[in-house]
C-alpha cells in the first residue's frame, strides 16, 4: 500500500468521509433505539447532525494556560484517534506496505478513554474528577478481559496482523473471543448498565461537566467514531471473509448495524450497575471465560 | 445571511438542550417538566435533551418562585449556561410568585434577577404547554444566534464552588456579580399581575 492509498484509506473509506456520517448514523439508532424501546418515537434522522453543527455555533468558553491548552487538546487527540482506528480497519484489501497491527488498533481504541479520564482531571471540576476516577476503575476492569480476548484471538489464528485475521477463517476460539469483546463494548461505549463515567443522575455530565461548545461537539464526534471503530472491530472478526469488494463493504456496515442494535438495546433495557458491582461483574464473571479462552488458545499452539 | 449562518439557525431551532434549575419550587412544575420527555409527550422529538451541566444547554428552564436563597444559584447557572441562550420560566410561580405573593422568604418573579425569553403559565403547566414554550424558546434562540454570531462569552461561573481551584474559565472571564437581594425586599411589580 503506498502513501495514496494509505491516505485513501484513512479519508474516504473507512476513513474519516465514510466514519463521521456512520458515526452520526450510529449515535441516532442508539437514541433512536433506546426512545423506541421506551415507546417513544424518539429524534429526527438528522438529529445527531444538528446537534453538532449547534454546537460548533455556540461561544468557546475562555481557557487560558497550560491547563486550558491541554483542556482544549483532549477532545482533538480524542477524534483523531478514534478516527485513526476506524481507518485501520480491515474491509478492503490492501496491497502491502504499512497496514497496522492489532495492538495498534487496541492503542487507538483505549486513547479517547484516556483522553476522557485526563480531561476529566485537567477540568478540576469535582463532577468531572468523579467522573475520571470511574472511568480509569472502569477501564482496569473490563480492560483485562478485553485484552484476553484479543490476545487468546490473535493466538489462535497465530497472527496479530488485521488483514491477515479478516481473512482467515473462524475458528470456535475466535467466536469466543468475539462474545468477550461484545460483553466489553458497553463498558468501552459507557452504556447502560456500564455508564458510570456519564452518569448524569449523580455527577451532572461525568468529565464532560466543564466542556462547552465546539469542544463538547469533538467529543460527540469522538463517541460516534469509538462506536464506529468498536463495532467495525466486531464485524470484522466476524463477518465472513469475501472476494467482492462491494459486497465486503455492505457485510462489514451490516454487521456493524447489528452490534449497534444490539448494544443500544441492552442499553434500554438495564439500569447502571454500582462501579463495585461492575468491577466484580468483569474480573469475578467474565474474566472466568477469558482466562479460559486464553488457555485454550495457548495449549492448541502449543499442541499444533 | 449566509449559508452557514442559516444552517445554524436551522440546527439551533432543532436541537435545544435544557438544563433543568428549581428555585424553590413545589415539585409539581418539575415533574411536568420530567413528563414532557416521556412517552406520552416525547419531546425529544424536537431534538430536545435534558442535559445534566449548564454549560452543554441552550435553554434554561427555571421552576419556582425564586427564594432568596436560589437566586444566587440562579444567576450563578445562568452565567454557566453558554450564549446563544434563552430562558424559559415554567409554571405561574416564576413569572408572579403565584400564591406566595409578599412572603418574605422569595425575592421573586424571576425576571427580576435574568432575562426570561418565554413565560409557560399554569399550576402546573400541562406538558404539551411545556413542550410548546420549549419550541418557541428554540425558535427565539435560532433568531438570537443569528442576530449577533460574535457573542461575547457569558461570564463564566463554575459549577464547583472554589473558583479559584479551576484554571480555566475563571482565569479570563469576569466572575458573576451577584446583586445580594436586601433582606426586606416586598414583592416587586408582580403584585398586580392575578396569579
Amino acid at each position: 500500500m503506498n502513501l495514496t492509498t494509505a491516505l485513501a484509506r484513512f479519508l474516504i473509506f473507512p476513513g474519516l468521509l465514510f466514519a463521521v456520517p456512520t458515526a452520526w448514523f450510529f449515535l441516532w439508532v442508539e437514541r433512536k433505539a433506546v426512545a423506541r424501546m421506551q415507546g417513544r418515537i424518539g429524534p429526527p434522522f438528522m438529529q445527531p447532525f444538528y446537534d453538532f453543527v449547534k454546537l460548533l455555533g455556540k461561544d468557546t468558553p475562555p481557557r487560558t494556560g497550560v491547563a486550558g491548552l491541554l483542556m482544549k487538546m483532549w477532545p482533538l487527540i480524542a477524534v483523531s484517534a478514534a478516527a485513526g482506528a476506524v481507518g485501520l480497519l480491515p474491509v478492503l484489501p490492501s496491497s502491502g506496505g504499512f497496514e497496522g497491527d492489532l495492538i495498534l488498533l487496541l492503542a487507538l481504541l483505549e486513547l479517547p478513554s484516556m483522553c476522557i479520564i485526563a480531561a476529566g482531571f485537567s477540568s478540576r471540576s469535582i463532577f468531572g474528577e468523579i467522573g475520571s476516577a470511574r472511568e480509569a476503575v472502569l477501564s482496569v476492569a473490563y480492560n483485562v478481559v478485553f485484552l484476553l480476548a484479543i490476545v487468546s484471538i490473535a493466538a489462535s489464528q497465530h497472527t496479530f496482523r488485521l488483514e491477515a485475521l479478516a481473512q482467515l477463517p473462524a475458528s470456535p476460539l475466535r467466536w469466543l473471543g468475539v462474545a468477550a469483546i461484545l460483553v466489553c463494548l458497553p463498558a468501552k461505549l459507557h452504556l447502560n448498565p456500564f455508564s458510570l463515567p456519564n452518569a448524569e443522575q449523580e455527577i451532572y455530565s461525568g468529565p464532560m461537566t466543564e466542556y462547552a461548545g465546539p469542544e463538547l461537539a469533538m467529543w460527540e464526534l469522538s463517541h460516534g467514531l469509538e462506536w464506529v471503530a468498536a463495532t467495525g472491530l466486531v464485524a470484522t472478526l466476524a463477518a465472513p471473509h469475501v472476494a467482492l469488494v462491494w459486497l465486503a463493504v455492505l457485510l462489514f456496515v451490516a454487521f456493524s448495524f447489528f452490534v449497534v442494535l444490539l448494544l443500544s438495546t441492552l442499553a434500554a433495557a438495564t439500569a447502571r450497575l454500582a462501579i463495585d458491582t461492575t468491577v466484580r461483574f468483569y474480573w469475578q464473571c467474565t474474566l472466568i471465560f477469558a482466562v479460559l479462552a486464553i488457555s485454550s488458545a495457548l495449549f492448541m499452539r502449543l499442541r499444533s | 445571511m449566509n449559508l452557514w449562518n442559516r444552517l445554524m439557525c436551522y440546527c439551533r431551532r432543532r436541537s435545544p438542550w435544557l438544563f433543568h434549575m428549581n428555585s424553590g419550587s413545589c415539585n409539581g412544575c418539575d415533574i411536568e417538566l420530567i413528563a414532557s420527555l416521556t412517552p406520552r409527550y416525547d419531546a425529544e422529538q424536537l431534538g430536545v435533551r435534558l442535559e445534566g451541566s449548564p454549560r452543554h444547554a441552550d435553554i434554561l428552564c427555571v421552576t419556582g418562585p425564586v427564594t432568596h436563597n436560589s437566586v444566587q444559584a440562579i444567576k450563578t447557572v445562568y452565567g454557566q449556561v453558554y450564549g446563544p441562550k434563552a430562558v424559559v420560566a415554567i409554571g405561574s410561580c416564576p413569572a408572579t410568585t403565584n400564591v406566595f405573593i409578599d412572603s418574605r422568604t422569595l425575592a421573586g418573579p424571576l425576571n427580576k434577577h435574568i432575562p426570561v425569553d418565554v413565560f409557560v403559565p399554569g399550576c402546573p403547566p400541562r406538558p404539551d404547554a411545556i413542550v410548546l414554550g420549549v419550541a418557541k424558546a428554540a425558535e427565539i434562540l435560532a433568531q438570537r444566534g443569528a442576530q449577533k454570531p460574535a457573542a461575547a462569552p457569558a461570564a463564566a461561573a463554575l459549577l464547583t464552588a472554589a473558583p479559584e481551584a479551576i484554571p480555566g474559565p475563571s482565569a479570563t472571564a469576569e466572575p458573576v456579580t451577584v446583586a445580594s437581594a436586601p433582606a426586606g425586599v416586598s414583592a416587586p411589580a408582580a403584585r398586580e399581575v392575578q396569579p
